[in-house]
């Protein structure tokens, strides 16, 4: 059985990464936009976590400040078909699909014009359009939606995979591995991604998993190929995610990938600990070397392609961008008391259609 | 008219729907190969192979959370539980996965997914076997559950089922797969939401669903030799619910008994028991009364567990003495 090995980062990592095709055809426009976007998501949250303080967004905010690279680097390689889902860490990836950072932001202050009209909140952000089905909020509860996903695109006889991100707590959870299981069963062509930032919650992976090497190494139980890589790059993100995304539809199979990043703040912003189950020193040790902004904006610098002043402006439309989407969002109105009953049932939804009879809804 | 078994009807309507629409998938433990723990796919294999009639692992959460995933991209997976009782490993998915994303999405997702399977007791296979949970489901805003008592009506609400854009629950039951009922050769289609008179009378109304209408039509045939003249209300359908026949019935007989194999707490009949006070308090001459399992789990021992179930003798018992209230 072929299995990757564990790979450290190292420059020599980097440097053949962005050797590779994928990366090296880059033209400089797309490899600024990958930094742009990186940019965009942080600020976004950052301004999100600042409503969050004001009171305007209730509920959890889990943010995903720290692991950029990740979210970016992977959906920039997927194509047309290729489809992908997340658990409830998901406004990097809404915001990379192309969902607006307006709906997103009003989503959250749980106003009409949200991308789920202010009924799914932070952890729920969905994008069908745009091949994103969530957003969701139960630990690993998406994963055999995601495998449902490939499931359907091999069936329907379509040239896709599937991408089903996972947090390295979610890798305990048995309908995880019941997913796992039928993936490799059935050859589906899901890419499982474990976003391992180190702690489930707050409590670190060495004291709730049980590995040996990495948290993908358990694919070899399913006789599923794996590699857990460095992810702090969004070159190597890419590379790999592309060079298994290609595996995955060639030959319809599925792949379990970890990818080790840090998540600079709590579990959630209630979690009021962050800084209590692992020390200052770790979170700033990460920053200063291994902060996916920071790595990259120093790669464009080397290979010429971006000067400070072209990073000041991509920060300052940022932070504009952001900063108008809390306006937007501080400025819609909440949703009607009638709108509490839509969005629940499809035949409800278009009564034109509506084959069913009797009650659909039970008042009191 | 032919006689086919429920079995049967269950079959010609999943084999119709899987010729009729390409994005109808059959899946579940045992239904392919085996041919069905109750051979209910019985020859399904054989007639649409492999792609589409699917063995599945021992794995309900997985098996039906990937169901779920399938169709919001479009497919129609039915999905056999073995037993309803075994939803209760898959809980995560069959209610927070496919009853709240089209409402977390805002209306961006539907879920035309189809899960069946035996949901009964009275089979001498203890509590973990033996549950019902009609009730669980229809408290959950977004999902729908039917609960067929005959042959004609589960072909007829299976179809509907699968071919319904949100996702339908078919609660069937192991001991009414051998029994026959007339069941007419050309297609139809039962909408969900449509209970269904299966007795007229004028002395008392019986509401009641799956086989527990079995068990309130034969009470009422006894009861028929003393003159007392019963009609059955089968609701078919929990959510949707068709209280608009089961109303105009208790204005008819302005009597109630409710005939459940829920437990009583909770339980489909104390939601239909709230709506007739609520909305035909005026025409009621007695208290609602229930028949419902006794409020234990499932008993194995066969003969208690005859009892723990609403049963002939026990129906036939609560009609008189709702009657006798009203004439003393």
């Amino acid at each position: 059985m072929a299995t990757k090995k564990t790979t450290r980062s190292s420059s020599g990592l980097v440097e053949k990464a962005a050797k590779a095709k994928i990366n090296s055809s880059l033209s400089n426009e797309e490899k600024i936009k990958l930094l742009e976007d990186m940019i965009r998501v942080r600020r976004f949250e950052e301004r999100s976590l600042r409503s969050y303080q004001q009171g305007k967004i209730g509920g959890f905010l889990h943010l995903y400040i720290g692991q950029e690279s990740v979210a970016t680097g992977s959906l920039s390689v997927l194509g047309e078909n290729d489809h992908f889902i997340t658990a409830y860490r998901d406004h990097a990836h809404a915001l990379l699909c192309g969902m607006g950072m307006n709906e997103c932001m009003a989503e959250m202050y749980g106003k009409a014009t949200g991308c789920s009209r202010g009924k799914g909140g932070s952890m729920h952000f969905f994008a069908p359009d745009k091949n994103y089905w969530g957003g969701h909020g139960i630990v690993a509860g998406q994963t055999p939606l995601g495998l449902g996903l490939a499931y359907a695109l091999k069936y329907q006889e379509i040239d896709g995979c599937a991408i089903c991100y996972l947090g390295d707590g979610a890798v305990n959870q048995g309908v995880f591995h019941e997913s796992l299981n039928i993936a490799a069963l059935w050859d589906i062509p899901v890419i499982f991604i474990i976003e391992n930032n180190g702690y489930s919650m707050g409590t670190s992976e060495a004291r709730s998993s049980k590995f040996e090497d990495s948290l993908a190494k358990r694919a070899e139980g399913y006789d599923m190929k794996w590699e857990s890589v460095e992810a702090h790059h969004v070159y190597v993100v890419r590379e790999v995610t592309d060079r298994w995304v290609r595996y995955a539809k060639e030959n319809s199979k599925p792949v379990l990938l970890e990818m080790k990043t840090y998540r600079y703040r709590g579990h959630s912003v209630a979690d009021a600990n962050s800084e209590k189950y692992r020390t200052k020193e770790e979170i700033q040790r990460y920053q200063e070397t291994m902060d996916p902004i920071n790595v990259f904006r120093k790669t464009l610098t080397d290979e010429g392609i971006i000067d400070d002043e072209k990073v000041k402006e991509i920060e300052k439309n940022a932070k504009e961008e952001a900063n108008a989407a809390a306006k937007f969002a501080d400025e819609s109105d909440f949703p009607t008391v009638e709108s509490i009953t839509e969005d629940v049932y499809w035949e409800a939804d278009n009564p034109d259609e509506r084959k069913s009879e009797g009650r659909l809804f039970f008042h009191s | 008219m032919p006689e086919i078994t429920y079995r049967e009807a269950i079959k010609q309507a999943l084999s119709e729907e899987l010729e009729r629409d390409e994005q109808v998938v059959v899946m579940g433990e045992e239904v392919a190969q085996y041919n069905g723990a109750y051979k209910v796919t019985e020859g399904l294999f054989d007639k649409f192979g492999g792609k589409r009639i699917i063995d599945t692992p021992i794995s309900e959460a997985g098996f039906i959370g990937m169901g779920i995933g399938a169709s919001m991209l479009g497919m129609r997976p039915v999905m056999e539980l073995m037993f309803w009782s075994f939803s209760y490993v898959a809980f995560d998915q069959i209610v927070n996965n496919a009853a709240m994303v089209r409402y977390m999405s805002g209306g961006l997702i539907n879920v035309p997914i189809v899960i069946r399977g035996p949901a009964n007791g009275g089979t001498n296979v203890g509590a973990t076997h033996s549950h019902t949970p009609e009730n669980f489901i229809a408290y959950t805003p977004g999902l729908k559950v039917v609960c067929p008592s005959n042959a004609y009506d589960a072909k007829g609400l299976l179809k509907s089922a699968i071919r319904d854009n949100d996702p339908v629950y078919v609660m069937e039951n192991t001991l009414l797969y051998g029994q026959k009922w007339e069941v007419p050769e050309e297609e139809y289609l039962i909408p969900l939401g449509k209970a269904d008179v299966k007795r007229e009378g004028s002395d008392l109304t019986i509401v009641s669903h799956g086989r527990s209408v079995i068990t309130s039509l034969e009470a009422a045939e006894n009861l028929a030799k003393d003159g007392i003249d019963v009609e059955v209300v089968d609701l078919r359908s929990i959510r949707p619910l068709d209280i608009d026949t089961v109303l105009e019935s208790v204005r008819k007989t302005n009597r109630v008994l409710l005939v459940d194999e829920n437990k009583p707490f909770c339980a489909t009949s104390s939601q239909i028991s709230h709506m007739i006070q609520l909305e035909a308090f005026d025409y009621l001459d007695a208290p609602i009364q229930r028949v419902t399992s006794i409020d234990a789990p499932a008993i194995y021992s066969d003969p208690l567990e005859k009892e723990q179930l609403p049963n002939v003798a026990r129906v036939e018992k609560a009609v008189r003495s709702i009657l006798d209230q009203v004439s003393a």
